[in-house]
């Protein structure tokens, strides 16, 4: 903020605003929010050592190479890829102020979050079903616990998203629901970044263990 | 009914779940309803019910939420010291074949909830109230940046308390050690609810701590009066950033070990077991990796409060202002590189062990260097020994002492030795009692006539602090000496009897420092009836020196009528020497937050929650849980949340003051 | 790229969020880039392109921490003036701790193997 605080021209220092405008509405939330998705990057750092300690602990049981499927995995990824540009799209849109194409936009987005979360749960289900469980070994343990966590975190942001895709409909593009849009934006595309770490060190790197 | 059906609607819960064959518990749980019998009936007799409802219970206004804070962690302080004085008496009568009056249950679940109480229900909240009354008043600003979050994150905290209370006498507490370490806290071994009690207080308060960390660091970031640099920000406020910073940093750690932990024992998942490949030594690693970051949590702020009290009795300047806030910084940093020093004694090789060990050894540097810094304030100062300065300089020489041993345990060989040992709780009441107890209550005398217009009683006060004092030392000095001999933590009978005179004068302290409680209860009593002669209309009863002694006190709800601006590190101290006036008229309309019932809805449903999960009442957890998204989310759709204070209600309140300040010259 | 810094603060459109925003084109471009460098790990990884699983391991990491930087320029915006360089300021603080966290555990975890017996000598043992 820039705010005259010099002495006046009498030489008299100012020691207080007599004319003072409020913060504006949301004047911290940015920042609130980016320090919020702070914290939850530690939780997913402790999850991750947490996989990297025990991610080797097979307990003679099944291990990366009997469980992966990259295939599924590159579809997977391209899903949360997909939702992050359209969701991007859908910020676009709503700074030229079309209603109309954010909602798509971001339907669109949730239907691709949707197919993300789809996807996961047909892979848990079919380890699962081989009798690969999460209690069956320190490593299925953190794999289901780190892969979970962020499918959780994907499952609140779809419900948040129409939660923001509803307000967006009664109240249109309004200060505050620009404001918890961008935050949303920032939840999202976190998840993709903590998704690159779930690729690269769960995924590629576990099948080439 | 069918067992199945009481099953669904009861979960383990039962009429045997009800600790009637404990005399103490039915003792105390019969003082308790009678007492809270009475304080419900006065509170319904006076109708004072709607005003608590109004006034304070749905508040958002950071002064009022800073003053609940205070009050939660003396409430839970005379908890927590029972237990205190539970252990001590115990462990003085335990000798020669004498079991005492505890049995192993009951003695387990003391030592556990006193070190459980203590740090999360004691100490977190005296350091998170004294930071959120103060800090929004040192930097100029009307409130903190998110209010809401502030009222639901102090009822999240009330949560948790009232779980590990409800433990007391539904069921039972841990047995674990505060830090219930696995594989004893796993369901194998802790079958019962006090683990799950456990688990749910520290989660349910822990995400209030969390965001209240979020909501100061922005409040301390965006919301500074103008002028005021990050370097010309006051110590507290400064030591407060670093501390909301750890917590932000630290506290995801601790939810994720405990969430683990919580997956061990209700899904069967393998972390932290013995067999499928778990490991209970990264619940250790990992539970430490919070756990030291959280002693600099609750120091930080105590050190913010002693450079603030050094430098107003002292009447000068705070020595090395510079110096004061780089210390602080590499604290901040330097907490997150100990954490080993918790487990030397883990297995691991020299290259670990000594890497830790130096760090842990290197943090007493810039401790030190604040030790001078207040030191050099005091110099050639005109010394005024009130209350708060008395309690800075009893922590001085006590932390001293504390800091010594603790830079003795860091050295690993000599860990080995003293690992576990009586030497190291003599070293952290050392430090915790020393530092930060004597920091809150330094806080509170210092504040207290900032917080409701009238000073303590300070004859009330000096018998409290030198029962404390002598209390602390009394308690804790044979505890050294104990753990030299070898004496482990958490013994609950002796066979030598030689040991039993360290226990008896370790016991005759403890009695001090009830005495030092209960005269600091009296204090307290005794100023609000004086409060007449102990009154301080000036909003300024020390001759300070940082913007919240230019309020009033109390400071009326919008905090300042006008935002001050700053050109000075000790702001309210240059306003008066270069002859600040008081603006008298130009008053305008002031834009505040509105209370709100949802931060305390959210906070029952979430406590309510975490009792269903504990005794495996699943229909209870889940409406909660889906009660909890319903009212979040219904909560979204108020947009209105905010209004304006007329500008009338600010001229009446402003000229109120005008006219107490012209009666008192 | 748009910034909407402080100093901008003044047009009252978009007070409060400090935060600056894409344009199509960085969007695009923020996409492609992640495509590539999603795709050219999984082939390496499933088809075995590199005869050594080692560099396989230490590129796929590399392009892992380049992605990791793609998104937060081009999605996340990150730049070093929003909220007056504290959303930065807060990132390299959390980076930190994360590496602190993530490079103690793995290090201190296996450390613990170090005063164990090794397995020759225990089979001698019986």
């Amino acid at each position: 903020m820039t705010v005259a605080i010099n002495p006046t021209q009498s030489g008299e220092p100012i020691f207080y605003l007599a004319d003072e405008h409020p913060h504006p509405e949301g004047w911290s939330t940015a920042l609130g929010f980016w320090i919020y998705l702070m914290s939850d990057c530690l939780i997913f750092a402790i999850l991750f050592a947490t996989f990297g300690v025990l991610g080797g602990n097979y307990a003679a049981g099944p291990a990366p190479k009997d469980l992966f499927d990259l295939n599924l995995v590159a579809v997977n990824t391209s899903m949360l890829l997909l939702s992050s540009i359209t969701y991007g799209f859908a910020m676009l849109t709503m700074q030229q102020n079309k209603v109309g194409q954010t909602q798509i936009w971001l339907a669109i987005t949730g239907l691709f979050g949707l197919a993300f979360i789809g996807i996961e749960l047909t892979e848990f289900a079919h380890m699962i079903h081989e009798g690969a469980t999460p209690q069956r070994s320190a490593f299925l343990s953190a794999f289901f616990t780190l892969v979970g966590t962020h499918g959780l975190h994907v499952s609140c942001g779809l419900i948040w998203l129409v939660t923001l895709m509803v307000q967006v409909w009664k109240f249109g593009l309004i200060e505050a629901n620009r404001r918890r849009l961008m935050c949303l934006s920032m939840f999202w595309h976190f998840l993709d970044v903590v998704w690159i770490g779930v690729f690269t060190f769960v995924y590629l790197l576990g099948v080439l263990r | 009914m069918s067992p199945d059906l009481l099953k669904l609607i009861f979960g383990r819960l039962g009429f045997e779940s009800l600790p009637l064959h404990e005399p103490i518990v039915v003792g105390t749980f019969a003082v308790v309803a009678l007492g809270g019998a009475a304080l419900l009936g006065a509170l319904t007799y006076f109708r004072l019910w709607g005003y608590l409802w109004r006034e304070w219970f749905t508040t958002v206004d950071h002064k009022r939420i800073g003053i609940m804070y205070m009050i939660l962690g003396i409430v839970m302080l005379l908890r927590g010291f029972a237990d205190a004085l539970m252990m001590r008496g115990q462990q003085m009568l335990a000798f020669g074949g004498s079991e005492g009056y505890l049995n192993a249950h009951h003695y387990d679940q003391v030592f556990t909830a006193h070190g459980v109480i203590m740090i999360f229900f004691v100490a977190m909240p005296l350091v998170t109230g004294l930071m959120n009354y103060v800090v929004p008043l040192q930097i100029g600003a009307r409130d903190v940046s998110f209010p809401f979050l502030n009222n639901f994150s102090f009822w999240m905290t009330v949560g948790g308390a009232v779980l590990v209370m409800a433990s007391l006498f539904i069921g039972e507490f841990a047995r674990t050690g505060w830090l219930a370490y696995p594989p004893l806290s796993n369901i194998g071994y802790s079958p019962d609810v006090g683990v799950d009690y456990y688990i749910w207080a520290l989660q349910v308060a822990g995400v209030g701590t969390t965001l209240s960390g979020i909501n100061l660091v922005c409040t301390i970031v965006k919301l500074r009066a103008p002028g005021m640099t990050m370097m010309r920000m006051p110590v507290f406020t400064w030591t407060s950033l670093c501390t909301n910073v750890l917590i932000v940093a630290s506290f995801p750690v601790l939810t994720v070990v405990l969430a683990l932990l919580s997956l061990d024992r209700y899904v069967g998942t393998n972390f932290f077991t013995n067999d499928f490949g778990g490991s209970p030594m990264m619940y250790v690693n990992l539970i430490w990796i919070w756990g030291h970051p959280e002693v600099y949590i609750l120091v930080l702020p105590a050190f913010g409060i002693f450079s603030e009290v050094t430098s107003t009795f002292s009447g000068k300047r705070l020595f090395g202002y510079t110096s004061m806030v780089y210390a602080t910084v590499v604290i901040t940093i330097l907490s997150y590189l100990v954490w080993l020093h918790h487990f030397f004694t883990m297995g691991s090789g020299a290259s670990v062990n000594s890497f830790f060990g130096i760090t842990t050894m290197i943090i007493s540097i810039p401790t030190g260097a604040k030790m001078f810094n207040w030191l050099f304030t005091m110099y050639r100062g005109r010394i005024r020994y009130e209350l708060p300065m008395m309690w800075t300089i009893a922590f001085m020489l006590t932390f001293v002492i504390g800091g010594m041993t603790g830079v003795l345990l860091a050295v690993p060989p000599a860990d080995f030795v003293l690992h576990n040992s009586l030497f190291l709780i003599a070293h952290f009441h050392n430090v915790i009692i020393g530092g930060v107890v004597f920091g809150a209550f330094a806080g509170i005398s210092y504040w207290f006539p900032k917080a409701f217009g009238f000073k303590l009683d300070p004859f009330w006060g000096k018998l409290s602090f030198w029962f404390w004092v002598t209390g602390f030392y009394l308690a804790f000095m044979p505890l050294y000496v104990l753990g030299l001999m070898g004496v482990t933590r958490r013994l609950r009978v002796f066979d030598d009897p030689s040991l039993q005179i360290w226990f008896v004068i370790a016991a005759i302290g403890a009695g001090l420092v009830l005495l030092g409680i209960i005269c600091m209860l009296v204090q307290f009593a005794v100023s609000f009836l004086k409060r007449e002669q102990l009154k301080d209309v000036t909003g300024d009863p020390w001759d300070a020196r940082t913007l919240e002694w230019a309020t009033s006190s109390p400071p009326p709800d919008y905090n300042f009528a006008f935002t001050p601006v700053v050109h000075d590190n000790d702001a309210w101290w240059d306003m008066k020497k270069r002859g600040y006036q008081r603006p008298l008229n130009g008053f305008k309309p002031i834009h505040m937050p509105s209370s709100t019932g949802t931060g305390i809805i959210l906070a029952g449903l979430a406590t309510a929650m975490g009792f269903g999960l504990i005794w495996y009442i699943w229909w209870l957890a889940a409406a909660s849980f889906i009660a909890m998204f319903a009212v979040g989310i219904g909560h979204t759709f108020n947009y209105h949340r905010d209004f304006d204070i007329p500008a009338e209600d600010v001229i009446r309140t402003e000229d109120a003051r005008t006219k107490l300040l012209a009666g008192a010259k | 790229m748009n910034t909407d810094t402080h100093a901008a603060h003044a047009d009252d459109h978009h007070h409060g969020d400090g935060h600056a925003h894409g344009t199509f084109s960085t969007y695009m471009l923020g996409f492609v880039l992640s495509v590539v460098l999603t795709a050219i790990p999984f082939w390496l990884v499933m088809s075995g392109a590199l005869p050594s699983k080692q560099i396989t391991a230490l590129l796929i990491m590399a392009f892992a921490v380049v992605q990791i930087v793609v998104h937060m320029i081009y999605f996340l915006h990150m730049n070093t003036t929003s909220e007056n360089g504290w959303s930065m300021m807060a990132l390299i603080f959390t980076i930190v701790m994360v590496v602190i966290a993530l490079s103690g555990s793995l290090w201190v975890m296996n450390h613990l193997n170090s005063n164990m017996m090794p397995i020759h000598q225990m089979s001698g043992m019986k």
